[in-house]
């Protein structure tokens, strides 16, 4: 079973990666919230439960869509899509916080607080807070509170308060050591809903656990539509949430490649990318083990992307030790890449992807070319596209957009004189 | 395991009703005012000086220490300013110093050569409050061998089985943390520290110290007969940084004053 890579000799680690490097006064707390977690898991109703929560909230199944046009232009495989870009609030991170919901009402707790990078994660738990009736707090970059005020606009919307955390470098990863503050301090009623498949254990496993609901449908869906397993998977990887749960449920499919796609940035040799598995370090930080882009001294760097959800120093301790395994093969789009993908995908497919999950697409086009006309390909649309208008069209740096904006600016800045 | 540090607080504790263990972290606000906070210290007769090494992810600090941390790393402290930093003071001052920092530091140095140059620089122990005690791994044999303390942490949030082990996993003293959270914050001298000083200890008779949240001589004279050591960090960085050199002074003086 590919369940059974959950089932770890020592709890909580894969390999050497994982493990729980956290503060002895949230010892507590992790291992209440380990015993809710293996009592859901072992509860037949509980997912029972989720499938239903994401049948009425979140559209699922989701379908997986073949791209036709898309696999002409390109030549080559086949191109099919999963398309976890039509959950609710439009990314694979519904999937996540619903589940971790269920959770916080199993243990009976009044509030909630996670960490968002692009906004997403954070739009999402808002929603949950909101659907649960949960007091809700989302740490956020304070650049990232710059870049994507749309989402902030969502959260705030949705009744969660938004934290923009000013240290560090002002991006996921200080979120991240924010909740956590908040956490040490507030436990007695707070769940952390961490948002992808990184921090100190149960979250990698648990994260997954929730996420595998994308592979677990992915497997049956394709074989009902093409009658045969796809030759190679693709998925961006950020910390790694939405490709764990895609790759996980065709681990033991031995024709299967998965194949993890990160942000190359401006290029690998620029330094501006995120770029964790050729050229990171293993490390402990943020309450794991894991391939950090780090300094020979174990200070983490400073990362980029075009694609906020992905500008992240570390990974999944599960994807690094597939990774060492050779189970899961790790390669990374360029930012200008992923422009040209985005523009393909639309003009071809009427799709509108996320940047960030234009990064598995782009990483699979430029190997699916090579390949034979009747091998199959997949990708997780783990996210649309629409909801970052701003982000996409200044990636596409479209001139009627900027003029748009210009007018607005104008407009506004003329009423409130 | 090193059994010099605790017998050096147990002598001390003959001559004070309390002691007194401050803190620093290296780099900031930059070297040479770090060594004038040191001579104050001394001055103060302190009894033990906690360095910190900085590190960019401190999850267990609070904004000022978190924004000291970042600023030193801007400085460009790294480990040979670090322990060169430590070295010096070493040689120039009475009190034991500990490392406080994070363990990917260690972690990225690797266990053998973390313990010798901190034993080469004259620490007498470490506390690194992310790494849990069953991820020491070979570090607690090779600071045995070095003679370095691993200093453990004991928090109000600890049930009795995770603080047994911790107690009797203890090396020097015990660090205990007064409260939920960071550092930083204030924290309320109540009853409710008292018995959590009690339960710890119930579990050994290594030193207690006291930490998070002490900032005046008042809150030593409370705990005189609960805990053995008061640790003092955030109150001394905001002093400096908000009253200057000469008020970081009057509040050692007033907390040495505390410890009689
Ligand atoms: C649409 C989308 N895909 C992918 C990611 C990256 O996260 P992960 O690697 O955990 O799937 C994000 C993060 O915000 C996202 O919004």
């Amino acid at each position: 079973m590919w369940s059974d890579i959950f089932q770890t000799e020592k709890p909580g680690y894969y390999g050497q990666f994982g493990g729980m490097f956290i503060p002895e006064i949230l010892r507590a707390t992790f291992e209440e919230l380990i015993a809710a977690f293996e009592s859901a898991k072992t509860d037949p109703s509980f997912w029972m439960e989720y499938v239903q929560t994401m049948q009425s909230y979140s559209c699922r199944p989701t379908p997986i869509t073949y791209l036709p046009n898309l696999s002409k232009k390109n030549g080559g495989a086949q191109i099919y899509c999963k398309r976890e870009d039509l959950n609710q609030t439009g990314a694979h991170k519904a999937n996540n916080v619903m589940g971790q919901g269920l959770l916080v009402k199993r243990m009976g707790k009044s509030r909630v607080i996670a960490e968002t990078g692009a906004g997403q994660h954070g739009v999402a738990t808002a929603t949950m807070a909101a659907r649960f009736g949960l007091e809700c707090k989302i740490y956020m970059g304070a650049l990232d509170v710059e870049r994507q005020r749309p989402n902030v606009f969502w959260m705030e919307q949705l009744g969660a308060e938004v934290v923009a955390v000013t240290e560090g470098s002002s991006t996921l990863k200080d979120a991240i050591n924010a909740a956590m503050r908040d956490w040490s301090a507030s436990m007695d009623d707070t769940h952390y809903a961490l948002g992808t498949v990184c921090g100190p254990h149960p979250f990698p496993t648990m994260v997954s656990y929730f996420q595998s609901l994308i592979g677990q449908e992915s497997r049956e869906q394709i074989l009902e539509l093409t009658g045969k397993l796809p030759d190679r998977i693709y998925a961006c990887v950020g910390g790694g949430s939405n490709a764990s749960g895609l790759f996980l449920p065709f681990l033991e499919d031995k024709g299967v490649e998965l194949v993890g796609v990160e942000a190359g940035g401006h290029g690998i040799e620029s330094g501006a990318h995120a770029v964790r598995f050729s050229s990171g370090h293993i490390g402990v930080a943020q309450g794991y083990k894991t391939y950090f882009l780090q300094n020979p001294e174990g200070q983490m760097m400073h990362t980029h992307s075009i694609a906020a959800g992905l500008d992240y120093v570390g990974v999944g301790p599960i994807l690094s030790h597939l990774h060492d395994e050779g189970k899961v093969r790790f390669s990374s789009a360029t930012d200008q890449e992923v422009i040209d993908a985005v523009r393909l995908l639309i003009r071809t497919e009427g799709l509108i992807p996320a940047l960030e999950s234009t990064h598995g697409l782009a990483g699979l086009l430029r190997e699916s070319r090579e390949m034979d006309e009747e091998d199959i390909v997949l990708f997780n649309l783990s996210g649309r596209g629409d909801k970052d208008i701003f982000n996409i069209a200044e990636a596409l740096d479209d001139p009627k957009w900027r003029e748009f904006i210009h007018q607005k600016s104008n407009e506004y800045r003329r009423s409130s004189n | 395991m090193s059994g010099k540090l605790t017998e050096y607080l147990r002598n001390r504790l003959k001559e004070k009703k309390i002691l007194l263990m401050t803190h620093t972290v290296v780099g900031y606000p930059s070297l040479e005012d770090n060594w004038r906070m040191l001579q104050e210290m001394q001055l103060a007769n302190v009894d033990m000086v906690e360095l910190q090494m900085p590190f960019s992810e401190p999850i267990a600090d609070g904004p000022l220490f978190v924004k000291a941390n970042q600023e030193a790393l801007k400085n460009g402290i790294d480990w040979n300013a670090y322990f060169e930093f430590m070295g010096r003071a070493h040689e120039k001052f009475d009190f034991p110093l500990l490392l406080i920092g994070y363990y990917n530091s260690a972690f990225a140095m690797g266990h053998h050569s973390f313990c010798s140059r901190l034993a080469e620089h004259g620490a007498s122990g470490y506390l690194l409050p992310d790494l849990p005690l069953e991820e020491m791994g070979d570090l607690q044999d090779l600071s045995r061998e070095h003679q370095l303390n691993p200093i453990m942490l004991c928090t109000p949030t600890h049930k009795d089985t995770r603080l047994e082990s911790i107690c009797t996993n203890g090396s020097g003293f015990l660090y205990c943390v007064a409260r939920k959270g960071v550092t930083g914050a204030v924290t309320k001298i109540d009853p409710i520290i008292f018995e959590f000083l009690k339960r710890c200890r119930k579990y050994s008779d290594l030193p207690l110290a006291l930490g998070f949240g002490l900032s005046t001589g008042e809150d030593l004279k409370q705990l005189q007969g609960h805990a053995d050591i008061a640790v003092i960090g955030t109150a001394l960085l905001k002093i400096w940084e908000e009253k200057g050199y000469e008020a970081y002074r009057s509040l050692l003086q007033e907390l040495a004053v505390a410890t009689a």
